[in-house]
């Protein structure tokens, strides 16, 4: 049967085109050689929403014609981006030159000898950047990435309700009352199970005065009494019904949903809403909220520090350029055409301060403030499994189904056996 | 009782099936008539509402200005073509356009091949005799069970050392693999319901015997062939995992494309450009099946069908 | 209609069988066979016979160490069956160099919770879309107007995909979304035990009804019409045509979409990760063992080879118990039923 021979000639073809490959090589150097050639690198990013990053690439490009950068724009989604980075570097790719990187996956990258220490030719002039920053780059003393930009969480309140923002968290929760009486829900931040419940757990840990991990980046300590005070302060606010029931299945989005439809009198959520809320069409708040750093213990709220940094690739091939490509999205012109194009949260700390940024850009200076006292997430090679045991057990302890001390105990636990490999 | 037993077939059994299977011209049942085509009326109008209620709403929300995202309002509110204008859009580097181009020809080639290869298969155990029979049933059966989200990471490193990451074959081989152990198992289960006598006349009557399976079975077997290959295509078509780690922007699927819309704020969800893309991307396939409805149902007339 | 096994050569009247020729055309067949089955067993033995062989491999390795000294990750090394017993035992090391129960918040301590979770989605899933899919058959067998549209109605939950779907419906299930809307109430669709688990179960049976739908299609075309006219003659009444006629016949397309639904049903991944997130309840009321698999990779992939291979062997052993006890014909003749029945 002709067929049937044709077939049995394409089933080898296919076996035998697979092992010449395998047998062939993988797939990418190791990248030791030419660290310091110069040459067309590739930018790797996640979706780029505000389209700031192709006028800027254009604007590399028309500079250096040799040394020319292409964009791969990954998927918006972070745990994409994250494992897209992941596969790539473990194939030792080195079509991935320059990579940005939420600031929680540096450590785990930067322990995996992924990134290129920024030290000896590679050292980065940081003292014009927001300290807070430059800590979610550094790994173990080393610094392995270049801020690029930052993010904190703010307050969104109803100034028809509220003429001052309240301080305190007690001052929020006595705000409560004022806010049923108008049938409105009082607060609510981001509490459903994924990273964003870190973010708020850790906003309502380190605001009350405790921290989840000590200086090592990995031991637990949340067996304190300020932890405890932390964690409770949300729970309690579920039980008493101040954080509405409905908000244990909020993210971002639906937060700021039920904040525009004026469902809500505070909230918790990142600068992006800021835009919206004043233009969205079904907004019904356009001139009724303004924003304030989050509630403290004397002193604004520890926020929780969001952000990507740019690294480079220890497999690059063109090391030399992709530095100073780094060095461009950190420069001045670059990070304020991030804010006047794309609103997003610079590094550079001069911009927060200048006068006609601020007049555009109401949010700018509660912004600084958020993030000038921001305590960044575990800075832990481990960090997918942290971010898991806190998130676990702090829904428990929101649904009510564990009790503070329990759910504190295993996050203990949990990061512990994290950080022992398991 | 069945017009088909025996082993006395002929010309005039085959063409006693073909009246026997031309059901839309059989009506004996008038007087019962009225009453069974309420039932299946209202039967096919509580499918038809329920199978399409989801999609209303993804259309509904498709057409509803991004302000107004979350608007519950039951119909129309707040036009705009503005979703669509987004979704087809290349400004923010998405290319739905290309995607649809891409999703119908991997699509196509899956279909395809994978119908060749696994007629080839279905045909060998339904029809030919030899030892392993179970073992490369249970094998083939066996494909099926790994998780296929641990596939991923192997198969992006196997493709990275082939260098064929980002190209087609690597999208096609493996949605091809995903889908030969049901194709296998349908086809080779309808096979043996053949009627083989047939076959065997055919040939003592001067066909080889690929031409008397060509010839007659196929066209019998037509309507769990085209059944198998709506499958094939559809299971390729949603096929998202594996895509999203082996294609590059130049083939990506439409699923990979969706996936990588984005709102114009970080940590903005665009509903309604998804919703929108949504709409547009099962358009084709709703073509695709309304031409090929027909054979799916094409009763025993041996290659003609009444639809 | 009878459908022979084997095809024996020697009892086609017109050959003059001989032995050695009998046993020369068995071998040629043998032949042809392998042929024909190749392409399809290296194809698969590629793309999924690879990776599961390299995931067994790994499976027997630890994941990756910190050095405290650099704090980078080194290789772990030979794991024995360490990584097995994290999964079925929830064994976690402890920082002394023992073992201990894994405490909520490490994925160990969810593996029996997921087999629940995605056992009760398989057998729930599969039950009710057998059910409604054969009825679908059924009304898109008979003959009105419009039927054409109808099938293609039919056909739209499966042909948009996935990841499209998923959002839809969280859409739809978000606490302020058209579902809430429409019953009047305030559902935590997504956060709720046991209302996020049918919140899944309802998007998976509206999309992969017409999977069944259109293979049970299939079987029943294959059915004449006089079967039924017979029964009929006989007295039958529809029940007893449905459940001594219909269902014996359309068994084999049946048993093979069942199956296969089983399959896919124990796998199931796209759904609750993007309706859910697996949460719901205290956090974990919709994680699938394939969800787990996923979340285990980014902490470490050889604990997650050993994952996959232990949700693979569960699998085999449903495949295998099905195809035993169940649908032991599932690629056999139907010989037996037909000469019985009437």
């Amino acid at each position: 049967m002709k067929a049937a021979r044709l077939s049995v000639i394409a089933g080898i073809a296919v076996v035998g085109l697979a092992l010449a490959g395998c047998s062939g090589g993988s797939g990418g150097s190791s990248g030791s050689s030419g660290d310091d050639s110069r040459g067309p690198i590739t930018y790797v990013q996640g979706k780029d929403n505000s389209n700031v990053v192709r006028p800027l690439i254009d604007k590399w490009n028309k500079a250096h014609p040799k040394e020319k950068v292409t964009f791969k724009e990954q998927s918006d989604n972070a745990d994409q981006q994250h494992d897209d980075l992941v596969q790539h570097f473990q194939a030792k790719d080195s079509g991935y030159d320059v990579v940005d990187v939420d600031v929680i996956w540096t450590a785990e990258f930067a322990a995996k000898g992924w990134l290129q220490p920024l030290t000896g030719k590679y050292k980065m002039d940081n003292s014009k950047l927001l300290k807070p920053t430059v800590a979610t780059a550094t790994y173990n003393g080393t610094q392995y990435a270049a801020p690029q930009t930052s993010d904190g969480g703010l307050l969104y309140y109803r100034t028809d309700l509220f003429p001052t923002p309240p301080k305190t968290w007690d001052e929020m929760m006595s705000d409560c009352a004022t806010a049923k009486a108008a049938g409105v829900g009082c607060y609510a931040g981001q509490f459903a199970k994924y990273e964003g419940l870190t973010v708020n757990v850790s906003e309502a840990i380190n605001t009350a005065g405790g921290s989840v991990v000590g200086k090592d980046g990995k031991t637990p300590t949340l067996g304190t009494p300020e932890a405890k005070k932390g964690l409770s302060r949300l729970v309690d606010a579920f039980k008493d019904g101040n954080i509405p029931a409905e908000a244990i299945t909020y993210q971002e989005e639906q937060g700021r949903q039920a904040f525009e439809a004026g469902k809500l009198a505070f909230l918790n959520n990142w600068a992006y809403v800021y835009n919206l809320a004043k233009t969205d069409g079904s907004s019904v708040v356009k001139d009724k909220f303004a924003i304030a750093p989050l509630p403290g213990d004397g002193g604004p709220g520890a926020s929780t520090l969001g952000g990507h940094n740019a690294a480079i690739s220890t497999y690059s091939k063109h090391k030399a350029t992709a530095f100073d490509f780094v060095k461009f999205l950190q420069s001045a012109e670059t990070q304020k055409f991030f804010v006047t194009q794309g609103s997003l949260s610079p590094v550079l700390a001069s911009l927060y301060d200048d006068a006609a940024l601020n007049a555009k850009f109401g949010y700018l200076k509660t912004l600084k403030t958020s993030i000038e006292n921001a305590v960044p997430r575990p800075v832990s090679p481990f960090y997918p499994a942290v971010t898991k045991a806190i998130q676990d057990n702090s829904y428990a302890a929101l649904k009510g189904s564990m009790s503070v001390d329990d759910a504190l105990k295993n996050m203990s636990d949990a990061i512990k056996t994290a950080g022992s490999g398991s | 009782m069945s017009a088909i037993a025996g082993p006395a077939s002929t010309r005039a059994e085959t063409e006693g099936l073909a009246a026997a299977g031309t059901r839309a011209k059989v009506k004996p049942r008038r007087r019962r008539g009225t009453a069974q085509g309420i039932r299946t009326g209202i039967s096919a109008l509580v499918i038809v509402v329920w199978c399409l209620a989801p999609f209303y709403w993804m259309v509904v929300t498709a057409f509803r200005d991004v302000g107004f995202t979350f608007d519950t309002t039951p119909w129309i509110t707040h036009f705009t073509w503005d979703n669509f204008a987004t979704a087809f859009s290349t400004k923010l580097g998405n290319h739905l356009g290309q995607a649809l181009l891409n999703s119908l020809f991997i699509g196509a080639c899956v279909t395809i091949i994978g119908l060749l290869v696994g007629t080839f298969a279905a045909y060998a155990l339904a029809r030919l005799d030899f030892r392993f029979k179970g073992i490369v049933l249970g094998i083939i059966l066996g494909a099926s069970m790994f998780p296929g989200v641990a596939l991923i990471t192997p198969l992006f490193q196997l493709f990275t050392n082939i260098g064929w990451m980002g190209q087609y074959q690597a999208l096609i081989l493996p949605e091809i693999s995903f889908v030969l152990p049901l194709t296998v198992y349908t086809l080779t289960s309808f096979f043996r319901e053949m009627p083989w006598d047939l076959e065997e006349a055919a040939r003592i009557d001067g066909c080889t015997q690929a031409q008397a399976f060509r010839k007659i079975i196929l066209p019998l077997a037509a309507p769990a062939v085209f059944t198998t290959a709506i499958l094939a295509f559809i299971s390729s078509w949603n096929e998202y995992l594996i895509s999203s780690q082996l294609s590059s922007d130049a083939t990506q699927p439409v699923t990979v494309a969706i996936a990588s819309f984005a709102g114009s704020q970080p940590h903005q969800e665009p509903y309604t450009a998804v919703m929108a893309a949504g709409t547009i991307v099962t358009v084709p396939l709703v073509i695709l099946v309304l031409i090929f409805q027909r054979r799916i149902v094409a009763g025993l007339t041996a290659g003609g069908v009444k639809g | 209609m009878s459908a022979p096994e084997i095809v024996e050569p020697a009892a086609r009247a017109p050959k003059p069988p001989v032995r050695a020729s009998a046993k020369k055309v068995k071998r040629g067949e043998r032949r042809v066979a392998l042929y024909l089955i190749a392409p399809t067993i290296v194809l698969l033995a590629i793309v999924i016979g690879y990776p599961v062989v390299s995931a067994i491999i790994m499976s027997f390795q630890k994941d990756a160490g910190l050095d405290s000294a650099t704090g980078m990750f080194v290789q772990g090394g030979f794991a024995g069956f360490s990584n097995y017993a994290h999964w079925l035992f929830q064994q976690c090391a402890t920082t002394g160099g023992g073992t201990a129960a894994c405490p909520p918040g490490n994925l160990g301590s969810q593996f029996w919770n997921a087999t629940f979770v995605t056992f009760f989605f398989t057998v729930v899933t599969v039950v009710l879309e057998t059910v409604l899919g054969m009825w679908m058959a059924f009304i898109m067998n008979r003959t009105f107007k419009g039927r054409g549209l109808v099938r293609a109605a039919i056909l739209v939950p499966w042909a948009i995909p996935t990841a499209v779907t998923a959002k839809l419906w969280f859409f739809i299930f978000s606490v302020s979304g058209i579902a809430n809307a429409m019953l009047n109430t305030q559902i935590l669709w997504t956060s709720d035990e046991w209302a996020s688990r049918f919140a899944i179960i309802i998007a998976d049976t509206w999309k992969t009804t017409p999977f069944m739908a259109l293979l049970i299609l299939a079987g029943l075309q294959l059915i004449p019409e006089e079967v039924y006219e017979a029964a009929k003659v006989d007295g039958a009444t529809t029940f007893q045509r449905f459940w001594r006629v219909t269902l014996p016949l359309v068994k084999p397309a049946l048993m093979v979409a069942v199956l296969f639904r089983i399959l896919d049903a124990l796998r199931i991944y796209d759904l609750p990760a993007i309706l859910t997130g697996g949460g719901g309840g205290t956090g974990n009321a919709t994680t699938t063992l394939s969800i787990l698999v996923v979340d285990q990779i980014r902490q470490g992939f050889n604990s997650a080879s050993a994952l996959s291979t232990i949700t693979f062997l569960i699998i085999f052993i449903v495949a295998f118990i099905f195809v035993r006890f169940l649908g032991a014909n599932v690629v056999r003749t139907q010989e037996s039923q037909q000469k019985g029945k009437l």
